[in-house]
Parts: C-alpha cells; structure tokens; sequence
C-alpha cells in the first residue's frame, strides 16, 4: 500500500510540467556550481602541489557542493512538500484516502517516500558530475559516500518537515511558507548561536550534516536524522488522524 | 466475496456529532439491506453529508457505533472500509492523471488484487459510461464526465455498501436519466445510500426514505408509504413539506 501511494505521489509530479521544469533548473544550477568549483580547484593546483599534503579534488570540489546542495534543498523541498496534503484537503481528494482501507501510516509513509524518490533523482546529478572525475583524477570515494548519505539522511528531514506542515493547512503556499519558516529558523539558530555548546546547534539538521560534509560518520548525527524524521512523520499521523476526530 | 455479506449490510446506531459546541448529529440510526437503496433526504446544512462522512470512516462520531457487513467501522477500519464505495460531494478526483490510471489506483487502494482489476476497470467504464474516455486527463473532462469518474471509483472494487453524496449535483438532464439508471442497477446487486434534497430523484431511484432535519432523522418509510403520508395519498412534494412542517 505504501509502494502504491507512493508511486501515485510520482506519478502525479512528474505529469506535471512544472515538475520537469523545475528538474531542468534545478540541474542547471547543479552543474554551474559543479563548473564553477571545478574551475577554481584547477586555477590554484599549481600552487597547491607545493604543499606537503595537498588536499585533494574530492575536498576541494564535492564537500562544498554537497554543502551548497544542503542549503539549495532547505528552499526547494518546502516548495515540493506543500502539496502533499494540503492540495489534497483543498481538492477535497483526501476523502479517498480517508475513506480507503488504510491506516494513517500508510498515507503518511506512501507520501513520504513518494516525495524522498524524485528527490533522489533530483539530486543524482550530484554524485554522477563528481564521479565523472574519476576519468582525470584521484577520488575520496569514502568522503563522497559519507556525503551521499548525509545528503539523504538530511533530504529526509526535510521532507518530514514539509509533510508536517503541509498537513497542518489547506492551502499549499502556507504549507510551502511555514516549512521555509521552520527549516530556515533552525538554521538561522544554529549560525547565530555563538556558544560551540550551544542547545541551537543540536536541533539543526544542517549542523548534524557539517560531520557527513566533512567525511565522518557519526552514529548520533545519523541518530538525530533518524528520530527527527520519526518524531515529524509520526506528528504529521496523529494530525491526519484529528482531521477526522475535528473534522 | 458478496455470497459471504450478511442481509444487513450497514448499520448504524445513535450516530451524535459535534463540532465544537454545534451539535451537528443527534442520535441518528440507520439501517441498511442488501438490494435496497435508501433516501437521505433533508434541507441543506441537515447534516446529510457529516453523517454520510461518519459511515464512511472519513469523520469519527462523538458516540455510537457503525457496522458495515457485520464488522465494527470503529474498532477494525481497515477491514470495514474494503466494503464501501464512497462518493463525496466533490468527487475526489487526481486531476492530473488519467482515468484508467485513476481508476486502478482507486481498485489497488480498496486492495484489489491486480489480477482482478482488469476486469473491474473494464465494468466499472462500461456501467459509467466512461469507455471513450479512457485515456483523457480527468482535469480536461466536463462536469459530468467528472462525476462519472467519481462513481466509477466508488464501485469499481463491488463493494457491499455504496454511498453517494448528492450524486447528480450539476449533470444536465440526460446525464441525470442515466446515472438514475446506474445507481437503479447497483441497488438490486449492491446496498446504496445516497443524500439528495431533490425528492423527484427519491422517487424514481429509492425504495425506502429517510428525512433528516436539523441533525435527526425525523421520518423513515417506504416511497409508497410516504406517499400515503397521513393516509391520503398525495404528491411527495406535499407530503415532504406536511412532514418537515409538523415536525419543525
């Protein structure tokens, strides 16, 4: 059931040309930052192979595109969660999954993941342009692989906010405004929380993906990954299921 | 799987809802059998479409208790829901797909096995008129057509229990001829209970009719018993007023 809802989730993005619109922007956007740091690492080379350990292109090229990647998600996954529910409620479409035999796992999950797999194409541009380095040079795939899974660890999350919000309203631009709001004001602590110790540093999502950016796998970044994608899917069941107690 | 459906496929007993201090619903009781088609008929704001939302498990009342085919709606809703077909007020339609697309999902969500469904799909166009517009976007198809695709949904998977919430809203005479016929068929294999406040529809459609007012059911016979409301036969119209009028 949940593969179900999930492949109706695609189904319904990418028969919409706003979709591939956005798929094409997107990877524009990809590649010019993909260019541009490729430019950059090749203009100081020459000095840095005078150092005694020069750092590598994989540093120097896929960190900080991962990293520009992990701010660019934090605007654009509000923008693809507003629909989930809310456009359901203003549709009123969400009376067939309502009335469906389903429980409200299913519904939340299905959408879910349904939204984290185009996200997954979305950004498979990445790893693709960095592997297409192999052909020249040496690379770190330890570091890429510790990027990659951060990367989805933290696209996750974000889905689980946007799904949360999205379920709180009818109306999909609030839903996109609001989840902007949440995961911009957890960063925005987390940058201004001068104290390395901090409590604003711990609830960031963007904080807890500076170790995978870095190349260190860290249990308890992946276990906040974890439980804040719970703790959101589970709010967004619990509100799915009030819309039928409050109607 | 409907040799195995009891008699009485839904039933409900003293159904209450609120919303905040509004009561909405008061006590409301309904029973409905295999073959029949049931009448819910009431001014607007009646609270029809919230009742008919609380027998589909889309709103969970504030007491009483709902069995579709024997098995409670409350205590055990996945297996309940496999047996309804529900048709909202505004038909719950994926706009961007298309209807064969739209219509599996609906079968695979009522757990369809996707063997069946070919079948079903096949039927479900045939019995709603929806053969030549298979491969259309729902979101390009008039109103009507619309409303079609909303009942196909509804009964592609033969559920036990139909229930249509003001179904012929905004179709031009033919189409309301012909989804009269449609819903006329369902009855005789299916249960149907539909909300209209158009009593001619009840009248060439229901076998039994229920009146609801202000959140209670004021009134229940057969369309031949109403007709003879108080002993003397008279239109339906007349005696729909005569009954909402003694009672008010």
């Amino acid at each position: 059931m949940i593969r179900l809802l999930a492949l109706r989730e695609l189904r319904s993005l990418f028969s919409m040309p706003s979709t591939w619109f956005a798929l094409a922007v997107l990877q524009f956007i990809f590649a010019w930052f993909f260019l541009a740091r490729l430019e950059a690492f090749l203009e100081i080379q020459p000095q840095l192979a005078q150092l005694a350990n020069p750092p590598g292109a994989t540093v120097s090229i896929a960190a900080p595109l991962f990293n520009t990647a992990a701010l660019l998600l934090m605007m654009l996954v509000p923008m693809f969660t507003m629909r989930l529910i809310a456009e359901e409620r203003r549709n009123q479409t969400l009376a067939l999954l309502l009335s469906a035999p389903l429980s409200g796992y299913h519904i939340v999950l299905g959408k879910f993941f349904g939204l984290l797999a185009f996200l997954l194409v979305l950004t498979i541009s990445i790893p693709l342009m960095l592997y297409s380095l192999a052909l020249g040079t040496q690379l770190d795939h330890g570091l890429l692989l510790s990027n990659v899974i951060g990367l989805l660890l933290l696209t996750a999350s974000y889905v689980a906010v946007g799904l949360y919000v999205s379920a709180l309203t009818s109306q999909p631009v609030i839903a996109a405004i609001g989840a902007l709001a949440v995961l911009a004001g957890l960063w925005l602590a987390d940058i201004g929380a001068t104290a390395a110790d901090s409590a604003w540093h711990l609830i960031s999502p963007l904080n807890h993906f500076q170790n995978f950016n870095a190349g260190l796998l860290d249990s308890s970044d992946a276990a906040f990954f974890l439980l804040f994608t719970a703790v959101f899917l589970l709010l967004t069941v619990s509100r799915l299921h009030n819309s039928r107690v409050y109607g | 799987m409907p040799d195995a459906t009891p008699d009485i496929t839904l039933c409900a007993r003293n159904l209450t809802r609120r919303f905040g201090s509004r009561q909405v619903v008061h006590g409301v009781s309904l029973q409905l059998r295999r073959g029949e088609v049931l009448g819910l008929l009431g001014h607007n704001g009646a609270g029809k479409s919230t009742t008919l939302q609380m027998l589909t498990g889309c709103l969970l009342p504030n007491s009483g208790n709902i069995e579709i085919c024997g098995i409670d709606l409350l205590r055990d809703p996945a297996l309940a829901k496999a047996h309804i077909g529900y048709l909202p007020e505004t038909p719950p339609l994926y706009r961007e797909l298309n209807v064969n697309d739209y219509l599996v999902f609906a079968a695979r969500l009522r757990g369809m096995k996707p063997a069946a469904i070919g079948e079903a799909l096949a039927c479900a166009r045939q019995r709603c008129g929806l053969e030549a517009v298979g491969k259309k976007i729902i979101g390009t198809l008039s109103k009507g057509y619309q409303q079609r695709v909303g009942i196909a949904q509804a009964i592609i998977h033969g559920p036990a229990v139909i229930v249509l919430d003001e179904p012929t809203v905004g179709l031009d005479p033919t189409q309301i001829r012909e989804i009269r016929t449609l819903i006329r068929e369902l009855g005789d294999a299916h249960s149907v209970i539909l909300s209209t406040h158009m009593l001619s529809e009840v009248e060439s459609m229901c076998d039994r009719v229920e009146i609801m007012q202000h959140g209670k059911l004021i009134y229940g016979d057969t369309i031949a018993g109403m007709a003879n409301y108080g002993g003397e036969p008279g239109k339906l119209e007349d005696n729909f007023i005569r009954i909402t009028e003694a009672l008010e």
